[in-house]
């Protein structure tokens, strides 16, 4: 695999993160990555048995409100941000997705 | 305004005292922001318009002491947090015409405390960076020495602050974002406890690690922005219920019998020999007002650098997935597919480190790594939230330098992200145990370079960690000393 760490096959794990990567940035990101692995790797050594995970450091009990309609951007509002500043009949337009 | 007046609190003494109208402060910081920016490029955005006609609001007000507490007080946003009309960049090409429809909780709350919003400042891209080098829009440099990094990821903020173009400014922490750019730059800087802000309109990098913290000159001052920011806010879930203190009240002067816990074997790791000598003087001034000084154990602290990359890059691949080129911001043209649009869009817009940062996200969220490297870095950041919560039973707040070293120069780092990462390895620990710090200026190394004391205090308590850092700086007296290119300005 690139760069030459036995986990690390940047080129698909790009592709699951959909970037597209050069040959050279391949390379280089291969061996970056892989470097900070290396530095990583002494925290898979630490004894965690029975020690459990923290998502969030303070944890506040979820908050609850009515399930209610509130008012919200308006859709010209939010059409206006799309990328390609036109709505079609109120939707945003994409690249097709079912090919021939 | 004197340059030793150009501060939030001198600012608002003055405009309420009839002193001075909030045009002519406007109009200074902006003057002041003209002249300098070109050497710095802190601001990418600035919002002369808006700053005015808020300025004219505020001297058309009939009884200035009705007004708000920053009242007339320039601010600068770093650009990660959203500002109605005005763009929002992030530091990323993915945003690079981006106007957010609404302001973030943080910046509606100083705009209602009568802040001057003058602009937004440069970061690096999504805030992932320790330099400011990882800016679309080209890197920042120090008012201390331009050839050197103000730190990161809010180095627009910590440099508009120190070269006294606003007398405070508001950034983001994931990592250390306001504290190490504060210390490179000679200002104080102040991350609160999780949840003490709003993250409301802040944009999304490490969700259980970002906060809003606030960089000033003084610790007073950066106490009074945070204290206007901080605070309920049912548009976010995670922002706490908890009373915001007087803190402001609260600073004393007194730290007799005030626990300062020094972890001693941590300060073995990579601090310059200059950083080493201000913070000995520093704990000296502490222990001499009184303070009690102990040592304090962090065992598993060594580990934070990497759980910190482990768990922050992983939270943003998830998070940076919204810019597909769909709803907003950039989309690349002349693709034949969808795929082929969210790849172009990518490659596109994303810079080197938020790549590399996604595909490492991607990596340790995969199936099969996921336990092994995603849910390990939560476990050992248990270990980690647990050894700050032992350590701060016996003593008040925890003492560290805030960076290892002084200001690196641009580029020393760029080719070696683990060394860049390295940066952090003093402020990492607080934002993953979920923890407040402030980072106030302790002196300069023989080059002439800021160096800062990190004070790391107990969750929601703030007070403690404030009253200590303004007891010190008012033995101190390091925020007076201006960077050399003031003298230009």
């Amino acid at each position: 695999m690139p760069g030459g760490s036995g986990d690390f096959d940047v080129v698909r794990l790009a592709a699951l993160a959909r970037l597209t990567l050069d040959p050279g940035d391949q390379v280089l990101y291969a061996r970056q990555l892989a470097e900070i692995l290396t530095f990583a790797g002494e925290v898979l050594a630490v004894d965690t048995a029975g020690v459990p995970p923290t998502t969030h450091a303070l944890t506040p009990a979820l908050p609850e409100r009515e399930d209610a309609v509130e008012p919200s951007f308006g859709r010209e509002i939010v059409a206006d941000l799309a990328p390609t500043g036109t709505v079609d009949g109120g939707l945003i337009r994409v690249a097709r997705v079912i090919e021939r | 305004m004197t340059e030793l007046t150009w501060t939030v609190a001198g600012v608002r003494d003055a405009f309420l005292a009839g002193e001075v109208s909030a045009r002519e402060v406007c109009e200074a910081a902006l003057r002041r922001v003209e002249g300098l920016n070109g050497s710095l490029n802190a601001f990418l955005t600035l919002a002369a318009d808006g700053a005015r006609e808020q300025a004219r609001a505020l001297d058309a007000a009939p009884d200035r002491r009705a007004l708000g507490p920053l009242a007339a007080v320039p601010v600068a946003v770093k650009d990660n947090i959203c500002t109605a009309g005005i763009r929002t960049t992030a530091g990323s090409r993915t945003l690079e015409r981006f106007v957010a429809p609404y302001h973030a909780t943080a910046v509606e709350r100083l705009l209602a405390a009568g802040a001057l919003l003058v602009g937004k400042t440069n970061c690096d891209e999504f805030g992932m960076g320790s330099s400011n080098e990882h800016s679309a829009f080209g890197a920042v440099s120090n008012p201390w020495s331009l050839e050197r990094a103000p730190g990161g990821s809010s180095g627009g903020s910590a440099a508009a602050v120190a070269a006294r173009m606003v007398p405070a400014a508001i950034g983001s922490d994931t990592g250390g974002s306001v504290r190490q750019p504060a210390a490179f730059c000679g200002v104080v800087g102040l991350k609160p406890t999780y949840g003490r802000v709003s993250r409301y309109g802040l944009i999304a990098f490490a969700s259980s690690l970002d906060q809003i913290g606030s960089l000033a000159r003084t610790v007073g001052d950066a106490a009074r922005v945070l204290a206007v920011m901080a605070g309920p806010d049912a548009r976010d879930s995670t922002c706490s219920a908890e009373v915001v203190p007087d803190w402001l009240g609260d600073l004393s002067g007194d730290v007799r019998g005030v626990r300062v816990g020094v972890p001693v074997a941590w300060l073995d790791q990579g601090v310059s020999s200059g950083v080493r000598l201000a913070f000995d003087q520093a704990i000296d001034v502490l222990r001499s007002r009184g303070a009690t000084i102990a040592a304090v154990s962090l065992p598993h602290v060594r580990y934070a650098v990497p759980v910190y990359h482990l768990i922050a890059t992983a939270e943003a691949s998830s998070n940076l997935a919204r810019y597909d080129g769909v709803r907003y911001g950039l989309r690349a043209a002349e693709v034949s597919n969808l795929r082929e649009m969210y790849e172009k869009t990518r490659e596109a817009g994303f810079g080197p480190e938020v790549k590399r940062r996604i595909i490492l996200g991607t990596f340790v969220l995969s199936a099969g790594y996921r336990d092994q490297y995603y849910g390990q870095a939560q476990r050992v950041r248990t270990l980690i939230r647990r050894d700050f919560e032992s350590a701060l039973a016996s003593a008040d707040v925890i003492a560290t330098p805030t960076s290892p070293t002084t200001a690196f120069r641009l580029g020393e780092r760029l080719a070696d992200p683990v060394h860049m990462y390295l940066a952090d390895v003093f402020t990492v620990g607080a934002p993953l145990a979920g923890l407040p710090a402030v980072s106030v200026p302790a002196g300069f190394d023989a080059d002439g370079l800021p160096v800062a004391l990190q004070l790391t205090g107990r969750a929601f308590d703030e007070a403690s960690m404030l009253r200590v850092a303004d007891a010190y700086e008012r033995d101190t007296g390091w925020w007076r000393t201006q960077p050399p290119i003031n003298a230009e300005g």
